[in-house]
Parts: structure tokens; sequence; C-alpha cells
């Protein structure tokens, strides 16, 4: 098949490799219809992911067609809850739903879904191994990934989630990460009537918090970025939105709270990263450490603006350690800070009724779509674009 | 390594020896009974599948079993192991019989964890290698990374036991330079 591979820094290259194969009983085979290029994918692409070896498959936004379904998949019933010929779209974090966090719904906390012997890094650099994640470097599990014509998904009765007829790959594409993730921060505001959410960063993952925020019931969201195309996506969704190189952020978000402050802030800067980078324990490359401070700053600048007995809400952005962190203004004002990779497969069902219903239609973040043989091209745009590249869809 | 006792072996007793033994201690907890998890650890054929390295295991009987592991150098190491205790759904120890070329004793315990909780798995494995050059090259295998590889015989343990596969992220690669070390 033709697939997106890595091989160092800004080298990725659309070739020939073996297709995937069910290996074990819960697998899956899917026919890539539609996958994205995702920010995260940038930091793989400018090298700022340790633990990636040449060759990696890349992609973790993605769905498509099922070809083949592993033995346990197989039968009817509650056994085979996927049929050859479905059309599913895929969580980025793979879960096997039988441990005790899958269980109660903490499905990027999956004890299981990281090979054994991938899972010693992480255990060293967090306490605990990580769960598996497609593509995204062999820390979290060495994954092939989606931008390829097949990719098999371990699992496959626990993640991917059936996409009902009439909608298109499109609107339901972004269920596999950025949707449900902008979805989770906003729900870790504990949302009440009548607050005020501030959301740093208008990437992909803050557009989605943004539309989330509102439609858990914030009565404002105020973006913050730089960006301008970014910033008017943000304003055509109902948010009040400020450019940090025209205004002092701190003494805008006062302004236009009453002094209070807002009642939750989300830090969605950069925040494509999964976590794992730039600030990442394992890189000490220059430009990184600047990024690593940039993004400081802006988890700074949330904790300082923060009402008093606020939340702040920070999507898996981190992956390091920062001895910027201002654990007095944290402590003194008594915030609550919530965090974590997204727990996409609690999500998806909820947001594609809302997607079905009408509430939100995800295709507002597209402004590229290429075909999978240029894909590198689409890294290259990408890149050197982020102020007019907000999403890339490839289709193989 | 004192092979010529069996005293029980508890993290509590444990000091570091001088020389070459090794301890591995290490808990895990898995969300099955702990008759389930017994049963399964009680018969050796099935812990092939959660180790690396083992070529194979034979059970010679109810107690005995015959190890070979691939060794350092293309020589495969073998010995005997000996089932010294086994209170079912609670406890099994084991040690190599005498004259293994790397002693090596444990034992495993399940526990009740919290209600709900699932079972507490609590192993504790030692090692003793020979000396010569030999010796230090299976110490290498053996004793470097004991510890990694209980971690990972313990989580492939769990993976299998509440998933019924051992994960694995085996696929299509692009050619690449795949001398690149991993993980
Ligand atoms: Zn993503
Ligand atoms: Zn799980």
């Amino acid at each position: 098949m033709r697939a997106l591979t890595w091989h160092g820094k800004h080298d990725v290259r659309v070739e020939t490799v073996d297709d995937p194969k069910i290996i074990n009983p819960r697998d899956l085979i899917l026919k890539v219809t539609a996958t994205a290029i995702c920010g995260s994918d940038l930091h793989i692409y400018d090298s700022f992911i340790p633990s990636m070896m040449a060759g990696d498959v890349l992609g973790h936004e993605f769905m498509g067609e099922v070809v083949e379904v592993g033995p346990a998949l197989r039968g009817e019933g509650d056994n085979a809850p996927l049929k050859v010929g479905d059309r599913v779209v895929v969580p980025f974090n793979i879960a096997c739903g039988n441990c005790r966090p899958c269980k109660t719904g903490q499905f990027s906390g999956c004890d299981n879904s990281i090979p054994a012997e991938k899972g010693d890094i992480s255990e060293v650099a967090y306490g605990h191994a990580v769960s598996g994640i497609f593509d995204y470097s062999h820390m979290t599990g060495g994954y092939a990934g989606g931008q390829a014509e097949y990719v098999r998904v371990p699992y496959g009765d626990v993640g991917p989630v059936k996409v009902p007829d009439g909608l298109t790959d499109e609107q339901v594409l972004f269920l596999s990460d950025i949707f449900p993730t902008g979805w989770m921060a906003a729900e870790n505001c504990g949302i009440e009537a009548g607050d005020t959410i501030a959301v740093w960063g208008c990437g992909p993952v803050g557009q989605f918090a943004i539309r989330s925020a509102l439609l858990q019931g914030a009565a404002k969201v105020i973006a913050i970025d730089h960006h301008a195309n970014r910033l008017a996506m943000a304003k055509a969704a109902g948010a009040e939105v400020l450019n940090y190189h025209e205004v002092k952020v701190r003494e805008a978000l006062m302004e236009l709270t009453g002094g209070r402050g807002p009642d939750a802030c989300i830090d969605a800067v950069g925040m494509e990263a999964h976590g794992f980078s730039p600030d990442n324990i394992a890189d000490a490359a220059k430009a990184a450490v600047r990024l690593a401070t940039d993004r400081t700053h802006a988890l700074r600048e949330v904790i300082m603006a923060c009402r008093k007995g606020g939340h702040v809400s920070v999507p898996g952005v981190y992956g390091g350690v920062t001895d910027k962190f201002p654990v007095g203004a944290f402590m003194e004002k008594g915030l609550t800070m919530k965090t974590g990779q997204t727990h996409t497969q609690k999500y998806m069902k909820q947001l594609l009724e809302l997607i079905q219903l009408g509430q939100i239609d995800p295709t507002f973040v597209i402004s590229h779509r290429l075909p999978l043989e240029e894909a590198a091209q689409g890294y290259r745009l990408f890149k050197d674009n982020q102020d007019e590249v907000t999403k890339v869809v490839l289709r193989p | 390594m004192p092979t010529d006792t069996d005293a029980p072996i508890t993290p509590a007793n444990l000091v570091k020896q001088p020389g070459d033994q090794t301890y591995v201690s290490r808990a895990i907890t898995i969300d099955r009974s702990r008759d389930v998890l017994y049963a399964f650890w009680r018969d050796p054929k099935n812990l092939q599948r959660l180790m690396d390295n083992v070529e194979r295991i034979d059970v010679v009987d109810e107690r005995r079993s015959h190890w070979v592991v691939k060794g350092p150098a293309g020589a495969d190491i073998e010995w005997d192991s000996l089932i010294v205790e086994d209170d079912p759904g609670r406890r099994i120890a084991w040690r190599a019989e005498e004259g293994a070329q790397v002693a090596n004793r444990g034992w495993v315990e399940f526990r009740d964890g919290p209600p709900g909780r699932g079972t507490e798995v609590h192993a504790l494995i030692e090692y003793d290698a020979p000396g010569g050059v030999l010796g230090r090259l299976i110490a290498k295998l053996f004793q470097r990374e004991p510890n990694t590889q209980t971690r990972r015989e313990l989580r492939r343990f769990k993976q299998l036991m509440e998933t019924g596969e051992i994960t694995t992220s085996e696929g299509p690669r692009g050619a690449g330079r795949h001398e690149k070390e991993e993980a």
C-alpha cells in the first residue's frame, strides 16, 4: 500500500510499504478514506519528538471502511459490533475497554494499550506507562498510523464508532481527536450559567474548545491568539477575541470580566503536541527550549488571570517539566487544574449526535484538501503558513 | 545464591548482597479473580507467552518443568524448575534445582485488592549467575535488565488476563534506517 512515512527532520515521504495484517483477535483493518494532518504531526515533522524511528507511518486522525475483522470480532451479537463494510471514525488513542481506567471512562489512561516492551520510557519519565496512540513515536507504542491506504486498528471493538449514512467524511473526521479534545478541555472548566471562559491558543483544538464551551453553556468566551485568520474563525463562532500582539492580555481580560478574571481558562497554546513535546523530557534542542519557554509563559498567564476559585483546563499540552510553575498563585487563589490526554472514546458518540443535530459543523476548520500522494507538500504548507492553514485533509 | 535454604524471601528481609545476586520485586493489579490468575500461572506452559527469550518450557511432572532460554552467543541456557510451595489461589513459589547454570528462585502471590479493584499480583524473583566469561554474559542477560523483563512480563500477564490478547504494535514500516535505536 501507499503510506506517508517519517525519515527525519522535514523529511516525510509517501512510499510503498507492506499492507497491515490482522495480528490479534480483536484487530480490524481499515481502508482509510480520509485522514488529517494534526498540529502535533508538525512536531514530528520538526523532529521534536523523541523515539521516532525512520520508516514510521504517520497519522493519528483518520477514518474509513472496515475491510477485515479479527476472529474475536466475527460472529453475531455483541461480539460483532462492527462488520466488514462499516464506515467508522477511529479515536487517536487506543484503549482496551477491559482495564479499570477504561471501565471507568478514563480511556486515555488505558493500562493495556501500550505494548509491554514500549512502556518503559514513560514509566521512567512519568512514574507510569502511558497508553497507546497511533503513530506519535515509540514512546506511545510505535503503532503505524493512518496517513496510509490501510491501517490496523487494535481493540477494534472499543474505539471505532460507526458513522450514520448521510454524514460526509469531513463532517465526522475530527471526532478522531480535535473535537473531543476541545470538548473535554471545555468540560474540564466545570462551566456554570453565566461563566466567562478564556481560551489561550486558537489552533484547531482551541477552535473546538471555544465552540464546545459555548455549547456547554458559557455566557462568554474570550479567545486569545495572534494569527488574524484564527482570531477571525474564533469570532465567527461567537467569541470575543484578543490579539496578544495588540493588547496586554491580563489587563484586557480584567476589563472584559469586571475585574473578576475569567471563571475558567483553557491553555490550548500549541495544543496539538499531545503532551510529548516540544518541552520534552528527552529533547534538548534549542528551538524546543525556546518553544517550551513560550508555552510555560501561557500557563503562567492562565493561572495569573483566572479568578479566585476558578478552573484551569490544560488539554494534553505538556510532556516535560517546568520550573516556572506559579504554584503560589495557584494555591493562594484556590484554583482547580484539570488536564490529561482526551478520553476520546467517552465523547465520540455524544458529539456525533451534536453533528447530526446540526449544532456544530466541524468542517469549518478545514482549510486545505490534498490527495495522500501530496502529503509531504501538505506538511510543508502547514509548517510554513500557520495563519492560513488550520487543517489539511488527505485522501488516499 | 543460598539455594541450600528454602526460607521465604520477602521484600522486607531483602538486603542487596555483595556479589551477583539480583532481586526483583514487583506488583501489578489485574482485574481478574485470584483463582483465574493462579490457574494461569500454575501451568508453566502458559508463562512462555509472557516472556522474552524463552525458547521452550517442558512440563516434567506436577511440580517440575524444564526451561530452555536463549542465551548469549547462541548458546541455550537450561535448567529444571521445581515448585516448592503451592497454595491454590494464593501463592506459588519455585526454585531452580541444584546445578542450574543460572540459579534462580522466586514466588508470586495473588492478593485481593480493595473491593472491586481486582487482584494484586506480587512477584519476587532472585537470580544468581556463575562466574567466568559465560557467567558475565549470562549475568548481562538475566541481571542487568531483570527489572525490565519482570515489568514487561507482568504487563503482558495483565494484558492477556484482562483483554485476551498481548498488545502489539507490529505493523507496516517504510524503508528506514531500522538500526536506529528504539525504546
Ligand atoms: Zn491530533
Ligand atoms: Zn484499557
